[in-house]
């Protein structure tokens, strides 16, 4: 209690000093167990994506315009030159719409990545005892709310120019299904991210890979009016694979040879991309 | 606090580190002190946890930092050279998220981030995103971050590069405060000024290694002489001067007979002047001027760094 010349700012000096903080006291860190850690913190990082993706409305309100404007353009400017036997054309353009919209949209990962290395947030991350996982992981929750959201979006476009799905049940499968792609990709974008460095070259790269899968695909035409080789190339991609399911999901067609396939595309993806890209976040230190 | 022994990192055929040992006392300040590229930012990235060593060893708050990296995590904080604040979070938010993922509770987390915006003066700027806030805001708000969980040990990385001087001298108080606090810090800089301002001790790295150590004035007295400049009336004084000095420091008395001085080197500067004062009385020699002129950093920094100069 020192009242006279001391330097220090205020009566009790233990007080003053607290705003820097005390490290000689007990921690105020919380003790659990690392696997509710893993989840928790993935959580967190999820909400911090999602906030910050909110706050960049003109990258969201792009995002959005971009399937919009493919679903103009296809059912109104070329799908009166397309016919697709035993289907309204938007019924059939609708599943690769969805499709294009999840995938496309992932590359929001790559680029978030890429600025978060960049920007040393991610070694804030590294430098904070939160789970390792929770990086990347928050990235892909991320994408799952964030696809939910567009997914809903396009639902309601289709709707609007004429799109009638089967049933709603075969709706809604088909909504999982396109969410467990986007996870798939999330992982590919993920690993872009990590790899390539910065966000311009993410982007291009991601695209690179996409661009022909999404097109070489039966997402806008079938796959019967391409020439042999392409066709040999687009009926044998994960791309296509995941369309057909989801056609056949929104249109009440059969399932059990196309839904088996998807899910295992899915899966192979998930598989192998979100390995790689564990490795490579981890390797980098 | 810090015990770093034979650390080595190399990055392909850059050797970033080459064999650096250091030990912090608990409660001090060491001033890892080097040009670009010496190896300053890859130490502090080993001893954060977030490089992996290729060889040697290094403990933080008594963990290994390679073998127990998640209890070194809880012990350390960082603020880096490059504002790691999320610029779509507010400041607030930016310290929330910090605290959530240092473990804090959530009460506790609020309430620290609340503690440090006032101690940073952003309570105001704490409601804006951290993309609106200057240079000198950002790397506040950086610095609060790593304060959040009340970090035993913090590692500055070059914490004022690029700062304006009113922005530097806060730093400089937090991190004094920092110290009165208990803290231990490790802080790299370019600047000899800050060295000497807050390092209780000072490791001049050089191309990986470390090139000196001590305390800024051993290394200022080990490294580079103290010099007493004698100045005379006239030229015959200099020269009856010169003869009598000889002997007194290092080397010969320099003269300069243009400007009437007598230049000694010397190792212990008031020593020296009394000997001096007392040679040239006996000699009946007129003094007009005596000057003693410490070291700076500079040359100690210069003389230890300059490669084939």
């Amino acid at each position: 209690m020192s009242t006279g010349t001391t330097t220090s700012a205020g009566p009790d000096r233990a007080d003053a000093l607290r705003p820097v903080g005390r490290p000689g006291r007990p921690p105020a860190q919380e003790y659990r167990p690392l696997l509710g850690w893993a989840v928790t913190d993935a959580l967190t990082v999820t909400r911090r994506n999602l906030v910050g993706q909110l706050r960049q409305p003109q990258i969201l309100v792009f995002a959005a315009i971009q399937p919009i404007m493919f679903t103009l353009l296809f059912r109104y400017v070329f799908g009166g030159a397309i016919t697709v036997p035993g289907v309204d054309y938007v019924d059939y353009l609708m599943a690769g719409v969805f499709v294009q919209t999840v995938v496309f949209g992932g590359i929001a990962t790559a680029v978030g990545l890429t600025e978060d290395l960049a920007s040393g947030v991610v070694d804030r991350f590294r430098s904070l005892p939160m789970a390792r996982s929770a990086v990347l992981t928050g990235r892909v929750l991320a994408d799952v709310a964030r696809n939910l959201l567009s997914i809903t979006l396009m639902v309601a476009v289709g709707l609007a120019v004429g799109f009638r799905p089967d049933s709603v049940a075969g709706l809604l499968a088909a909504v999982g299904l396109l969410l467990l792609l986007g996870v798939a990709f999330s992982w590919y974008y993920a690993l872009v991210g990590l790899v390539v460095g910065n966000a311009e070259a993410a982007q291009a790269a991601g695209f690179l890979v996409i661009f022909p899968l999404t097109f070489a695909s039966s997402a806008f035409v079938p796959t019967g009016s391409m020439p042999g080789w392409l066709r040999a190339f687009a009926d044998n991609q994960p791309i296509t694979a995941a369309i057909d399911a989801i056609r056949a999901l929104v249109l009440g067609q059969p399932l059990g040879e196309v839904v088996p396939v998807a899910l295992a595309w899915i899966a192979a993806i998930t598989v192998v991309m979100a390995a790689l890209a564990i490795t490579r976040y981890r390797r980098a230190r | 606090m810090i015990q770093v022994s034979g650390l080595r990192k190399a990055f392909g055929a850059v050797q970033a580190l080459d064999g650096i040992d250091l030990a912090v006392a608990g409660g001090t300040v060491l001033g890892l002190l080097g040009p670009n590229g010496a190896g300053k930012t890859t130490a502090v990235r080993v001893l954060a946890t977030l490089a992996r060593p290729d060889a040697g060893s290094a403990r933080v708050a008594g963990f290994d930092v390679v073998r127990e990296p998640r209890e070194v995590r809880r012990s350390i904080g960082l603020a880096g050279q490059f504002a790691a604040v999320d610029p779509n979070l507010t400041g607030r938010e930016n310290l929330l998220l910090a605290g959530r993922l240092a473990h804090l509770r959530p009460p506790a987390a609020r309430r620290r981030a609340g503690e440090l915006l006032e101690r940073f003066g952003l309570t105001d700027a704490g409601r804006r995103t951290a993309g609106t806030y200057s240079g000198g805001m950002r790397r506040r708000l950086d610095l609060a971050a790593a304060l959040v969980a009340e970090p035993l040990v913090v590692f500055l990385d070059e914490p004022t590069t690029g700062l304006d001087p009113a922005s530097r001298a806060d730093l400089w108080s937090v991190v004094r405060e920092l110290v009165a606090a208990g803290t231990t810090v490790l802080l790299t800089t370019q600047y000899l000024e800050e060295a000497d301002q807050l390092a209780d001790r000072i490791a001049v790295i050089d191309a990986g290694r470390v090139v000196a150590e001590g305390t800024p004035a051993e290394l200022k007295s080990r490294l580079a002489a103290t010099r007493l400049v004698v100045q005379l009336p006239t030229e015959d004084a200099v020269r009856t001067a010169s003869a009598r000095l000889a002997g007194i420091g290092t080397g010969v008395p320099a003269v300069d007979p243009g400007a009437q001085t007598v230049v000694l080197e010397v190792a212990d500067g008031p020593a020296a002047l009394t000997e001096v004062v007392r040679r040239l009385d006996a000699a009946g020699v007129a003094v007009r001027g005596l000057s003693l002129t410490e070291p700076s950093l500079d040359q100690v920094f210069l003389s230890l760094t300059s490669r084939a100069a």
